[in-house]
């Protein structure tokens, strides 16, 4: 009875959608040549889409209700990885099992592969970077990739005008996002979560705009060609061992970025953070300085932003404005919202997911920034807390007196 | 002074469009306090349904009038129908969650159609037809005014009046009033607000399309992207004008069309999304609630 | 002589047309419980929230006594963060805590205002820090013992009964080391066996030296506990005494008991 009455459901949200989708997944003209297409299969792809979708997530809700209705009380039940991290011996093997495969990954792979871990691995300092902001702080930053460009225009001016290396403009990039940060911090802190998010937005595109307009500057959108390769104690590196040599600088990166992030969660600055996303009236109540700990939050984002910009105008040698738009800051914020909001381990395992996906399942690589926006969605309605939950540290206490 | 007046005019149309566009967040934003991001693809769905039914009609050889008038409606039923379904699938569950998470929901189905109009049509710009023909009893002033000004002019005009019409003295228009006002107080005077908010994605996102369909034949082009500069302008100027306040989205909407195109005019032309941007990032730092808005202070 | 701790004077706030509070004297002595009561809507919360900073007040004079000394500070246009600082802490009559932080978490924050380490000390964790911390970990704990949340230490703050949100409220407000602490009806929600032991609680607190300025609806718990009562209606003082002068008093008899027969 029940499942014919879905069924039934299911047809009618199926049909709804062939509907909707009509105009733009069936017809296709050409206004030129006056020709008209009608791709019918893609109205029953739509259907038989939809029709499964629906009776999957009827089925899954379904189940959900039994399962509370059976077992009353639910210990919220923590899953395989937060009891490994909970579990210090655990961890430690762990991490130094994943640390063994990072260092010998290049002798087993090529070339190519070792470059696109290396994008990986910088898709997961960003997306701890964002994390900060978005993810503990509770501040919807939509153009982190403002303070990316700010660092990879600080190497790439500054290697072209002043011949400057690598590792002198590294700090120099952090240094100049993380002031950009506060300058653009100090007006827009004060403003509500969701005009916050949009004045970053618009930030972000300004930056974006000039550095495409400003051709005296930037050289426009033709963009900076010839940056240098980091350099290792004046050594020259054919191009093989510098993609190795980069991959190496990025492993280190995400170390100290997981080393540094997951001191700061737990510190004093770090709950202040947590505290101010949960509630920021209670949070000023609290004693805590909105502005000031809102700035710091924004600039240290911006400052692995800028960090990471600087790498990647070394390991592109080439940069111009169109790697810097909206998009990227979509992408970035989309790793943070699939692992989890303010959950380390998540938001790295979502950067691996949503960077090396599209690359290795190429069939997948068009449907990529399709499957961003559809993650984004899904994730808010299904699981807002992202795939890893973050948890608290919990502390254990003699009894007293 | 020719040319200040063309400047006028062309301020004024481009002023009007955004109004159209705008009108759906302050709406929208109005109801359920929430940016609907994704507003701006409506729009650009608006123009592409709008574009792919003329053109099929225009290879079927239907009369000009026919073709607009049926583009026109496709447009306005599909914009509403997606604004419909949109705000059931991503935003209808996240009701009570914190306010951040229907945004980022609405920036994710903001991406998601941009890139289902990209692979299911194109990147390219594609040619709109030019759906309005120009009148000769405008041709002495033709090259200050052009014909398709003028009827953006008076379509928003008249979209504009039946818009205050129902809003004032309509059932619907006056249950969207109350249910702004006071959500809960409506729920409990019996307004089915669920309802509501649904009518509110519809007439918003039809409002849109026609803004959409509009634009297009006025520009000649289209592609997927149009939708995001669109948005963020009709934003821009709902937020000048006072978020949550229909004559404000209108009144931000003109002058907001009209410093553009005076801008552009007797300034330069290259940093006219820079001038929106900043405009945006300005008044939302030094009077965020905007022309005709109201500062309020939030209940503790 | 000075044994006032927090001096009122003529407290006014706007709210468009509607006078919220009009013209508010109050005052509380060092070691005193004072009570704030009035019918709902009286002004009393939008009372914590003008010397609380969260509003702006439209007139009127703030000052609280220094610490440790004769003189007082004025709190007028300071923000909240600053008002806490200067020793004035408060609970919220409609819960807000943490919600996805621990319970000491929670208390945690309430040290904010009186530690120091920033980002420097947050990545090397120099000594000074890590003695901070653990300075921060035993105050902490030390507060949850006091108003018996002990055995909750790593729940999350929203996985609590109702009433020990509101304990924790309290414990969080006094993790600031507060020279007044501002209750908001604490007893709101609670069952007759809580609000027992809440009153048990304030009373330990009080006992301690804290000076505490309570709003609250429960009369029982109002008389029993403070040194004085002001009443308020429509945002004015309507009167001031001690519990049996205002149990007597006409005025508040008509404006505060005489609505709920009405009613
Ligand atoms: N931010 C605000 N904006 C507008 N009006 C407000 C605001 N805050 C409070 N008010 C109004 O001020 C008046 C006093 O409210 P307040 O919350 O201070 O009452 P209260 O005495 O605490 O009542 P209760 O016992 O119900 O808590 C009410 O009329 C309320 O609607
Ligand atoms: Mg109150």
């Amino acid at each position: 009875m029940l499942l014919i009455k879905e069924l039934k459901k299911a047809l009618g949200v199926a049909l709804w959608f062939v509907f909707l989708t009509f105009p733009i997944m069936v017809i296709k003209v050409d206004p030129i040549e006056r020709i008209i297409r009608y791709r019918w299969e893609n109205a029953a792809y739509v259907a038989i889409v939809t029709f499964t979708v629906y009776l999957v997530m009827s089925f899954i809700k379904l189940r959900k209700l039994r399962v509370t209705a059976d077992k009353k009380e639910s210990k919220p039940s923590r899953n395989v990885i937060h009891s490994i991290l909970n579990n210090k011996k655990q961890l430690a093997v762990l991490s130094f099992m994943i640390l063994a495969i990072a260092l010998v990954f290049p002798h087993f792979f090529s070339v190519y592969q070792t470059n696109v871990m290396t994008t990986a691995l910088m898709y997961v300092v960003l997306g701890l970077g964002l994390n900060i902001v978005v993810g503990m702080a509770g501040l919807l930053d939509l153009g982190f990739v403002a303070f990316y460009a700010v660092g990879a225009y600080s190497y790439a001016l500054l290697n072209y005008h002043f011949g400057l290396g690598f590792w002198v403009v590294l700090p120099i990039g952090g240094a100049l996002a993380a002031i950009f940060g506060i300058i653009l911090g100090f007006p827009v802190l004060r403003l509500r979560g969701d005009y916050l998010a949009i004045v970053t937005l618009g930030f972000g595109e300004i930056i974006r705009l000039i550095l495409e307009n400003w051709g005296e500057f930037s050289q426009g959108p033709s963009g900076i060609s010839n940056i240098s390769r980091p350099g290792f104690f004046g050594m020259d590196f054919s191009l093989e061992t510098s993609i190795m040599y980069m991959y190496y600088i990025m492993v280190i990166g995400v170390i100290v970025t997981i080393f540094i992030v997951n001191r700061l969660q737990d510190s004093r600055l770090g709950r202040a953070w947590i505290a101010l996303r949960e509630d920021e009236i209670a949070c000023q109540a609290m004693g805590i300085d909105k502005r000031k700990t809102k700035l710091a939050a924004f600039s240290l984002g911006a400052f692995w932003a800028g960090l990471i910009g600087v790498v990647f105008a070394a390991k592109t040698t080439f940069i111009n404005p169109a790697s810097f738009t909206f998009l990227e800051s979509a992408i970035i914020l989309s790793i943070v919202v699939l692992g989890g909001m303010g959950s380390i381990i998540g938001v790295i395992i979502g950067a691996f997911i949503l960077i090396l996906m599209p690359e290795y399942l190429r069939a997948l690589s068009e449907y990529r920034m399709l499957a961003f926006g559809g993650v984004m969605v899904a994730m808010m309605v299904f699981r807002p807390q992202g795939m890893i939950a973050n948890i608290r540290r919990t502390y254990k206490f003699e009894k007293q007196k | 002074m020719d040319y200040f007046i063309e400047l006028l005019f062309s301020g004024l149309t481009r002023g009007s469009i955004y109004a159209l566009i705008a009108l759906g967040y302050t709406m929208v934003y109005g109801i359920i306090g929430l940016i609907n991001f994704a507003h701006g693809e409506i729009y650009m769905i608006g123009a592409f349904t709008a574009f792919i039914v003329a053109t099929v009609l225009s290879i079927y050889g239907f009369p000009l009038l026919a073709i607009i008038v049926i583009a026109g409606v496709a447009a306005a039923v599909w914009s509403s129908a997606y604004g419909y379904t949109i705000e059931k699938i991503a935003y209808k569950p996240l009701r009570h969650a914190p306010r951040l998470s229907p945004l980022i929901s609405a920036i994710g189905m903001s991406i998601f159609l941009q890139n289902y109009v990209l692979l299911a049509q194109t990147s390219d710009f594609l040619p709109f037809p030019a759906l309005i023909p120009e009148f000769e009893f405008m041709e002495p002033v033709a090259h200050i005014v052009g014909s398709s000004d003028l009827v953006i002019l008076i379509t928003t005009t008249i979209v504009m009046l039946i818009l205050t019409y129902i809003i004032k003295f309509t059932r619907v228009g006056k249950a969207m009033r109350a249910t702004a006002q006071d959500r809960t107080m409506a729920m409990l005077v019996g307004i089915n607000v669920n309802q509501i908010i649904s009518a509110t994605f519809i007439i918003g996102s039809a409002l849109a399309a026609i803004g959409g369909l509009l634009i297009a034949s006025h520009i000649g082009q289209i592609n997927f992207y149009i939708g995001f500069i669109a948005g963020i302008k009709a934003f821009t100027a709902a937020v000048l004008g006072g978020i949550g306040s229909i004559p404000g989205a209108v009144l931000g909407s003109l002058v907001l069309g009209l410093t553009e195109s005076f801008a552009t005019g007797y300034v330069s032309s290259d940093y006219e999304d820079v001038f929106a941007f900043s405009l945006l990032v300005l008044i939302l730092i030094f009077k965020p609630s905007g022309l005709l808005g109201k500062a309020e202070t939030k209940k503790v | 002589m000075n044994t006032q701790i927090l001096k009122v004077n003529g407290l006014t706030m706007d709210f468009g047309g509607i006078r919220a509070l009009n013209s508010l004297d109050l005052d509380v002595n060092r070691g005193e419980i004072v009570a704030l009561i009035g019918p709902n809507g009286a002004g009393k919360t939008t009372f914590f929230n003008c010397i609380t900073g969260i509003y702006a007040p439209t007139e009127g004079e703030v000052y609280l006594a220094a610490p440790g000394s004769d003189t007082s500070v004025s709190l007028k246009g300071l923000k909240p963060n600053q008002v806490t600082e200067k020793g004035l802490a408060r609970t919220f009559q409609n819960i807000r805590l943490f919600a996805k932080m621990t319970v000491l978490e929670n208390v945690m924050i309430g040290r904010h205002c009186r530690t120091k380490a920033f980002v420097l000390g947050a990545v090397f964790r120099n000594k000074a820090t890590r003695d901070e911390e653990q300075s921060i970990l035993e105050t902490s704990y030390a507060i949850l013992q006091k108003v018996g949340l002990e055995q909750y230490v790593n729940e999350f703050a929203n996985n609590l009964p109702y009433g020990a949100q509101r304990r924790l409220e309290v414990a969080r407000a006094l993790a600031t080391e507060p020279l007044l602490l501002l209750l908001d009806e604490p007893a709101a929600g609670m069952n007759p066996q809580e609000t027992i032991e809440l009153e048990k609680l304030i009373k330990e607190i009080s006992s301690e030296g804290q000076s505490i300025l309570l709003i609250e609806h429960d009369m029982t718990l109002v008389m029993s506990l403070s040194d004085r009562i002001f009443v308020m209606d429509y945002g004015k003082k309507i009167a001031e005494g001690t519990p049996v002068e205002i149990r007597e008093n006409p005025a508040v008899i008509k404006a505060y008991l005489g609505e709920d027969v009405d009613a």
